[in-house]
């Protein structure tokens, strides 16, 4: 654990990244007690420019809402839409992957072409258009993104298990009597997790910017206040009140870049025989 | 890679040694009559990172390096010699700095040289060929297109001339046919043939330095012997100085005209080769020559028991390819193979790889299907058994695998490892872990150890687990592929020790495949020699090595390297 954290910390840049998602977690989670009020609520007349008030420190919206309140109300929706996609989509790619590269052959064959299926309709779009069926709620939108992230999962996932099948140790299991299912549980999955957890984190990020898109479209939660909201709120008068999508955008560029750097640095982390070499 | 395995220091525990420390024994060189070196490595020491299991991966180490002669580095993995070469190429990896010490290419500090300077050194003055030729040759580029690039990298001649010059190096290092293998991407070569192309590369430039890390180990031993013979060759034609980085002793005797033995990062012993091998005076040059198996099969003859395996005419055949376009290639791994095997016998499979000895015995325990024939354990067919009939034969023939590197799990303890088999088969798993701890006794290792990662264990504690995992089932028969192969010699000698004990204990029944004569004739009762899928001769080790009748066994029994000198080391 000690040596993990001593490769992940040479990576400069996965520790800024740590650095601003804390940073970001702390917000959400502070965000009921710095801002009680409801983010929707108007609280002062709308266009009030950023660092002029010291009550609304961003600024407030077209319609007069508080930018800071929503963007700390909408923190918490995109880190728990991210985590939670992501989560589903692991959960719907790992079997299916591992089911693919454990038992190759015709399983193989079925398996990857539903999976092409997926891959072969635009992402985006397919996540528009099964959010529009849904009626668009947190729980749809969840779905949505994890049904469009998951095919890269099942690829990564069956490429590691062929590798790993053909190691001596998985052959020892079977030497050894053990079941197929033993074997993928206990030998050859728990192989999987460095790769699985690098890609994870990136794919958060992917799912934050999926949802702020389809909210940015008008397709978010109505009920939850989220950053792609205001950006598309603030769209039409980007020229009068350029903070109003400004600090949205700045805060989605902020985490999703900082899940990326994480990612980064949990790869050389987690692989350090693939890491660039050191310095 | 190899850099990698140095500084982890795989052999330290088994390979340490139990002697108190023991001065050095560095012979005087003469220098009368003898070339003025052209490399001279002085007090180099490399420090490794911190955290490391010593401090130094080589420490206060002088080599020279003679035109026209060979200098050997032996030592086991982990002892820095690797390092070393690999300093004098400027490979280093970037965790570990030079400490002290010079590296002189005649007059010029290589270390000391800024970056760009090395790029016209290495290649032109000092060419290095490496362990795997597969991995070295880059294989989406044909041979002689590899070879030219090593011209063009140094701006040196017309396309023509490159073209030209390739073909003739390659008919100088001697591939058959060199207009072909010029033609050829690596992947359509042999082993040998590669290390041939890596070679034709290395020279191209002209160097005066050869560096040669490991370059026959992944070598069958007929191929071995021909690529030190080239080598030697080459050697003498270009009046080249030579630094040949083995562990293999056989290899030393076979052409080295100055060894330096080292062990854990320092020298131990060094002098002319002759010397070091017939009056090695350090305690470790001694064990390690010791350690050495002698090809001398033991003469005690077993009476024939009944036999607990019987193999008739087994077939493996592998299908390739095969596609929309292409006629399907049928390879013949197996043909026909028959022999039985007694209780308490020990029965060798040696042949070069491709021999389809591998096959045989992943076929014996079923990790591959059979083509036809039959394999009788007592009275099942194991080669026709499916499902739930095959796991409960299945656990009578056991296997220890080659590579204690990737044979355990890296993610599972060492104690859950061993107890997994007996776990599948419905034991309790308080028990089997009990157990497993009495069979970490059994081989030799601290019971404590079963809550250690793999990674905490050297190669040998390995390959020890490796054996408590296939005992753990109780087996009556053990199928040993290549065990042994990727283990220093010292250690190598353990392991067998422990093998032979365990299996007069449990009266198992042990099938040996070796590529290595010298360690099938320690161990086996019998030896069954196999080339392209067939077996040529069957019999008693005595027999077999004694007075082989194919024509084969011989070419193989010559090709065992330093073996006109064996009898002077003993």
């Amino acid at each position: 654990m000690k040596d993990f954290w001593k490769r992940f910390a040479r990576n400069k840049g996965a520790v800024i990244g740590l650095v601003i998602l804390v940073a970001v977690i702390a917000l959400s989670a502070a965000a009921p007690f710095l801002f009680p009020k409801s983010p929707w609520a108007m609280v002062q007349r709308p266009f009030i420019p950023p660092f002029t008030m010291d009550k609304f420190l961003l600024g407030t919206d077209p319609m007069g809402r508080d930018l800071a309140s929503g963007l700390a109300h909408g923190a918490s929706v995109s880190l728990l839409v991210g985590l939670v996609s992501t989560v589903v989509s692991l959960l719907i790619g790992i079997p299916i992957g591992a089911l693919a590269g454990y038992f190759g052959g015709w399983v193989d064959d079925v398996l990857m072409r539903f999976t092409e299926f997926f891959q072969s309709v635009p992402s985006f779009a397919l996540a528009v258009v099964l959010v529009a069926i849904f009626q668009p709620s947190i729980t749809s939108i969840v779905i949505a993104i994890a049904i469009v992230s998951w095919p890269p999962v099942a690829r990564l996932l069956r490429g590691e298990v062929m590798s790993l099948k053909s190691r001596e140790f998985v052959e020892a299991a079977v030497l050894s009597g053990q079941t197929h299912a033993t074997i993928i549980w206990r030998q050859i999955l728990p192989n999987t997790l460095s790769p699985i957890i690098v890609l994870a984190s990136m794919m958060v990020a992917a799912a934050i910017l999926i949802e702020s898109s389809l909210s940015f479209l008008g397709l978010g939660d109505r009920n939850v206040m989220s950053w792609g909201y205001i950006i598309g709120a603030g769209r039409t008068v980007i020229r009068q009140a350029w903070w109003v999508s400004f600090f949205p955008g700045a805060a989605i560029l902020l985490t999703v870049l900082a899940l990326n750097l994480i990612g980064e640095g949990l790869n050389d982390a987690l692989n350090p025989r693939l890491s660039r070499r050191g310095k | 890679m190899h850099s990698i395995r140095a500084f982890r220091g795989v052999a330290s525990e088994e390979g340490r040694m139990t002697e108190e420390p023991h001065r050095p024994v560095i012979r005087p060189e003469p220098v009368e009559g003898r070339p003025a070196p052209v490399v001279r490595i002085e007090r180099l020491s490399i420090a490794l990172p911190e955290g490391a299991d010593r401090p130094f991966a080589v420490e206060r180490v002088n080599f020279n390096l003679r035109p026209g002669e060979l200098l050997c580095v032996v030592g086991e993995s982990g002892s820095g010699k690797s390092m070393s070469a690999n300093a004098l190429m400027g490979l280093l990896p970037d965790t570990v700095r030079v400490a002290e010490g010079r590296i002189l290419l005649e007059e010029t500090d290589l270390l000391r040289e800024p970056a760009d300077k090395l790029y016209d050194v290495r290649g032109r003055r000092v060419a290095m060929i490496f362990q795997e030729p597969m991995s070295a040759l880059n294989p989406l580029m044909k041979v002689s297109a590899q070879i030219e690039e090593v011209f063009e990298a140094h701006g040196l001649l017309t396309p023509k001339e490159r073209k030209d010059k390739a073909l003739q190096l390659l008919t100088e290092v001697g591939l058959p046919d060199p207009p072909r293998a010029a033609d050829s991407y690596p992947f359509q070569l042999s082993g040998g043939q590669r290390q041939r192309v890596m070679i034709a590369m290395a020279l191209a430039l002209e160097p005066q330095v050869l560096i040669a890390d490991e370059p026959t180990t992944a070598l069958d031993v007929t191929t071995q012997a021909q690529i030190l013979k080239l080598i030697a060759r080459l050697q003498k034609e270009r009046n080249m100085a030579v630094m040949f980085i083995t562990h293999d002793f056989g290899v030393v005797a076979e052409i080295a005209d100055y060894v330096t033995v080292m062990q854990l990062g320092r020298i131990v012993e060094s002098g002319p080769a002759d010397e070091v091998l017939y009056s090695p005076e350090h305690p470790y040059t001694k064990k390690l020559i010791a350690a050495i198996p002698k090809l001398r099969a033991g003469a005690a003859e077993k009476t024939a028991s009944a036999p607990v395996l019987t193999v008739e005419d087994l077939t493996k055949t592998y299908h390739m390819g095969g596609g929309f376009f292409k006629r399907q290639r049928d390879v013949h791994a197996v043909k026909g193979v028959s022999f039985t095997l007694g209780r308490g016998e020990t029965l060798g499979i040696v042949g070069e790889s491709g021999s389809g000895k591998s096959s045989v015995g992943r076929c014996l325990v079923r990790l591959q299907d059979p083509t036809s024939g039959r394999v009788l354990l007592g009275d099942k067919d194991m080669a026709h058994l499916k499902g739930t009939e095959l796991r409960a034969v299945r656990r009578r023939i056991q296997m220890i695998f080659q590579d204690p590197f990737s044979s355990l799990n890296p993610r599972e303890k060492v104690g859950r490892i061993i107890a997994d088999g007996p776990i599948a088969y419905g034991e309790d798993p308080k028990r089997a872990l009990s157990r497993a701890a009495a069979l970490m006794e059994m081989v030799g290792l601290d019971p404590r150890g079963v809550n250690r990662f793999p990674h905490e264990f050297s190669g040998g504690q390995r390959q020890r687990i490796g054996i408590a995992r296939a005992l753990a089932l109780e087996p009556e028969i053990i199928v040993a592929d290549e065990a042994v192969s990727a283990l220093d010699v010292s250690i190598q000698a353990q392991v067998l020790d422990l093998l032979g004990t365990l299996k007069k204990d449990l009266n198992l029944s042990l099938i040996f495949i070796t590529h290595d004569l010298r360690v099938a004739a320690q161990i086996c009762d019998r030896v069954m020699v196999m080339q392209k899928g067939e077996v040529v001769e069957i019999g008693p080790g005595a027999a077999i090595f004694g007075a082989p009748k194919h024509a084969y066994t011989q070419s193989l029994i010559d090709a065992i390297p330093g073996r006109e000198k064996e009898a002077a080391m003993a």
